[in-house]
């Protein structure tokens, strides 16, 4: 028996779900809006926005540019809600282009219906974490709250156990059942179940007009549909929601000046305004441009100028109080730093010399893999006729340095797992490529000469 | 001496230093710029980024900064070590105890899944919510990749998944792009723990171990001399630090005899030189355990007889057993084709076939060794061995007692009793040395350098036949 407490659940708990959670009291804001703040009051106040915004993932009031899916979906899950319509429909765009974002947005407005309010239900399940349909059913089971109900049946299968939980619903004044959208994150991974259960029994509910329920996909992978086994896939209704964003570079700009802009309801007007000219004047700078040109050409998504941005936002302080150039020149090097080349650089100089002698071995042999006995035999060469600086080491110790590349995975083996063969002839591949050795060469602290001339030489 | 760190301009905070050790008042000077990165990114009464990646070098202070930066500022966080997770309930037990005590971990069912730890996060947090972020710090996070798939991905996401203001940290040796799983995942913010430069930082940390029975400047010349000799080969500071420490008292010898003054910088040197390039072939190697070493400093014997691990240096084989092994190497590293010219009495001339051009570039001892059928293993070592012996029994066990000693190897199923088929797993350094011991006539080393020989011949065709024998000839 479902108690009247589920109606409000599904409102409070969608309303409540991405407004702020945690976090400290609220600055008590005066009714004279003249009122000004410290100076580190307001700093504080405006990293606080800023953060829920770059880094919690607040909802936006209004999704840019996708407008059209927005009207779509808010559409097709009005009519699951209100009118008793059962549907099924995939969101599909890569990362961070805005899924649940997306869902987020349609899912709020359609709670604020009056109609959807009192009668919707709202199971999510995440792909992630119930990696099982044992699991998947236990939590569809709690999130409509019927633990009790279930009690301690035992069920022959899982479609009777669905079909008795959505049997579960209909008992109540209302004769027709309760409208259910379940929201499958990560719907990709459900499709790796044991035969695709679940997904065929919530299809197969939304196909049969039993119960209005809704099924919600959002996946990463545009060829998801390949994965679904052929009965699952005919009772998908093949409606998909792309998610690919169209933005110009200069409706990219407007996104970034809008997302570091304070809102006009802070607290200190003085403060908010000052924050926003120097907003609008860092984004006219070239050097500025130039950097969120070269963000925008390497991914359109929110979610890598949100880190860009962070990063940015987290130099502000009372005694640089605010977004300078500077900020978003440091931040850019941070992200478009290559690792491999900071890790390269805290080499000794003998496995430096390694790495040199797999080069060239890669070089002479066009990328066939090499072993231990190989890139020790360049490296002696290397010692005998033009080193000055490095002396002869033993072959224990080239090894332990050998094996220090391996663990830090610069060096991998061909068929990893299998050691039939001994370490020394164990067949290998550098994970490295010629522009990146090189490089990091050139920034290497004190680097030998000669070791320098035989990286660059031709034929070892 | 107090150190005022400002946390993103809203408040001082002033560490007493007499309570951290050196160490840390070092690190939090020079790797300044990191900690003030990572504390700007964790502000802990804001949001922070759902979830960090720091990676560095081993011993490059990359736990230190971070876990003394929680203790400092009595943030919330648990810190699990990622090698203790055999199964990732573990982790979700220390995670859940850490942060809301151990009844909450008494909570999570037998075998916990991903799915419960969150729904059990969520209640928990629900009852508490947290004033202040909470973090998670996940030290050698490379592990994790061989857990269930889907718990890297859950975790990086964890802010969103259990609505609380946690944030995750992980910490690595090894680079992000190999954690990325194959469809992608929440990219955390990646910092970067730069290696100690050897002027300005090695030598400064390593001087803080100095003994107080003798000068900083003694110990500095000390370490200089020490980071000469091994620099060039590891880096670690762990490993220089226990090797400055091993060493020590063998440098303060020529003091304490009285043979030489502190400012003798050059005598020092040139006595604990040596002792270096010999710590390097033992106890870097780990060949010889620390005890060992000290030990054998004590009882200062200047003789190279070590007692190293490696078995193989001083195995005492039997005197057939000797000659089959170094005819299972011949056996191995020699084409097969080659035999008629090494062993029989009258041979032809062996003439250069188009296979051999063909595969010049890679000889058999860069490859490894092949393997060979016992006939010819025997064959071998009839024209070997100098005395006549007969097949008998006691000759065919020493074969089978080499492969349990694992010098040589079987290749094939164990039931092919036919004619099976070995490997030889031994290295030419330790065939010189048993040959050496044998009592071997010219011809054994003659027939080792022609197979030296042939193989260099194929690696590089201008080296002349007489100057590789003569070179090989002063083994």
């Amino acid at each position: 028996m479902w108690t009247p407490e589920i109606r409000h659940v599904a409102s409070r708990k969608y309303a409540g779900q991405w407004r702020e959670i945690t976090g400290p009291a609220p600055v008590k804001m005066s009714k004279r809006r003249s009122a000004a703040l410290t100076g580190a009051q307001g700093i504080s106040l405006a990293q606080k926005l800023l953060r829920e915004r770059l880094c919690h993932q607040k909802l936006p009031d209004q999704p840019v540019g996708l407008d059209s899916q927005y009207k779509y979906l808010l559409e097709l899950l009005r009519r699951t809600a209100v009118h008793g319509e059962s549907n099924s429909v995939l969101i599909v765009g890569p990362r961070g282009s805005g899924k649940t974002m997306l869902l987020g947005c349609v899912l709020r407005e359609l709670m604020s219906l009056k109609e959807a309010q009192k009668n919707v239900l709202l199971v999510e399940l995440n792909g992630l974490l119930q990696t099982d349909d044992k699991i998947a059913l236990k939590e569809i089971t709690r999130q409509l709250h019927l633990e009790n109900v279930v009690g301690d049946k035992v069920f022959g299968s899982f479609a009777e156990n669905l079909a008795f939980l959505l049997e579960a619903l209909k008992k109540g004044d209302k004769s027709s059942s309760r409208p259910v959208l379940f929201v499958l994150d990560e719907f990709d991974l459900f499709a790796h179940h044991k035969n695709q259960t679940l997904l065929y029994n919530l299809l197969d509910v939304s196909q049969s007009a039993q119960t209005p329920v809704a099924v919600l996909g959002l996946t990463c992978r545009l060829d998801v549909l390949e994965l679904l086994e052929k009965r699952v896939k005919s009772r998908f209704s093949h409606r998909q929601i792309h998610l690919f964003s169209s933005l110009s570079f200069a409706q990219y700009l407007d996104v970034v000046r809008a997302q570091l802009s304070l809102p006009p309801d802070f607290p200190d007007p003085k403060f908010s305004d000052e924050w926003n000219h120097s907003v609008t004047k860092l984004c006219e700078d070239k050097t500025v441009e130039e950097i969120l040109r070269r963000n925008f050409n390497g991914s359109k998504d929110f979610r890598s100028l949100h880190s860009l941005l962070f990063l940015a936002v987290s130099r502000v302080s009372v005694s640089h109080s605010t977004l300078r150039e500077a900020d978003l020149i440091e931040a850019w090097r941070l992200i478009s730093v290559d690792s491999k080349a900071n890790v390269l650089h805290g080499l000794s100089i003998l496995e430096l010399c390694l790495i040199i002698a797999m080069k060239h071995l890669n070089d002479t042999y066009d990328g066939e893999p090499f072993n231990f006995q190989m890139v020790h035999n360049e490296f002696k060469k290397f010692i005998q006729r033009k080193s000055h600086s490095i002396h002869k080491f033993e072959k224990p110790v080239v090894m332990k340095a050998f094996e220090h590349l391996l663990q830090l995975e610069l060096v991998r083996p061909v068929d990893s797992g299998v050691c039939k063969v001994q370490r020394e002839y164990q067949l290998m591949r550098l994970m490295l490529e010629h522009g990146q050795v090189m490089e990091a060469l050139q920034k290497y602290p004190q680097c030998p000469t000669d070791v320098k001339q035989w990286a660059l030489s031709a034929f070892g | 001496m107090k150190i005022h760190i400002c946390l993103t301009g809203i408040k001082t905070i002033i560490l007493d230093c007499n309570n951290i050790s050196q160490y840390s008042v070092f690190l939090i000077n020079s790797a300044l710029m990191n900690r003030r990165d990572i504390m700007s990114a964790v502000n802990p009464d804001q949001y922070s980024y759902p979830s960090v990646f720091i990676y560095g070098h081993r011993a490059t202070g990359k736990s230190h900064v971070v876990l003394s930066i929680m203790k400092d500022l009595e943030l919330p966080h648990a810190s699990v070590d990622c090698v203790e997770c055999v199964s990732s309930g573990l982790l979700f037990h220390q995670v859940l105890s850490a942060f809301f005590g151990p009844d909450a971990a008494a909570l999570l069912p037998r075998c916990p899944s991903l799915s419960d730890f969150v729904r059990l996060y969520k209640q928990m947090s629900s009852n508490s919510p947290a004033t202040q972020t909470r973090y998670i710090i996940l030290d050698r996070a490379e592990r994790m990749r061989d857990m269930d798939f889907s718990l890297l991905p859950a975790l990086l996401r964890l802010q969103e998944l259990v609505n609380d203001n946690v944030t995750v940290i992980l910490l690595s040796e090894i680079v992000w792009e190999k954690f990325r799983p194959n469809t992608g995942c929440f990219e955390p913010l990646l910092f970067h723990f730069p290696d100690y430069s050897k002027g300005k930082s090695l030598v400064q940390i390593l001087s803080w171990d100095h003994h107080p029975s003798y000068t900083p400047e003694l110990y500095a010349s000390y370490i200089n001399i020490l980071l000469g000799v091994f620099f060039s080969v590891c880096r670690d500071l762990r490993e220089l630090r226990h090797l400055a420490v091993l060493n020590f008292s063998k440098f303060c010898e020529p003091l304490e005899k009285g043979e030489a003054k502190e400012s003798d910088i050059h005598k020092l040197w040139k006595n604990i030189e040596p002792h270096l390039q010999r710590a390097m072939q033992t106890v870097y190697l780990r060949e010889v355990s620390s005890v060992q070493w000290e030990q054998q400093q004590m009882d200062e014997k200047e003789a190279t007889t070590l007692r190293v691990l490696s078995a193989h240096a001083h195995i005492e084989l039997p005197y057939y057993s000797k000659f089959l092994l170094i005819a299972a190497y011949l056996a191995s590293f020699n084409p097969a084709r080659t035999d008629r010219r090494f062993f029989l009495k009258s041979h032809g001339k062996i003439r250069k076939t188009n296979f051999l051009k063909k595969h010049e570039k890679t000889s058999n001892h860069l490859l490894g060794p092949k393997p060979f059928p016992l006939d010819r293993l025997m064959a071998i070592f009839y024209s070997v061995v100098d005395s006549r012996v007969a097949p008998t029994a006691s000759v065919f066990s020493q074969i089978s007692s080499l492969v349990t000693l694992q010098l040589l190897s079987q290749v094939g199923h164990d039931d092919q009793l036919d004619s099976p088929k070995y490997k030889c797993s031994v290295s030419l350094d330790f065939i010189l040395a048993i040959s050496r011991c044998v009592c071997v006539c010219v011809r054994l080393l003659d027939l080792l350098a022609l197979s030296l020989v042939i193989q260099s011949q194929v690696v590089r065709q201008e080296r002349s036949l007489f100057t590789a024998v003569s070179n090989l000839h002063l083994l």
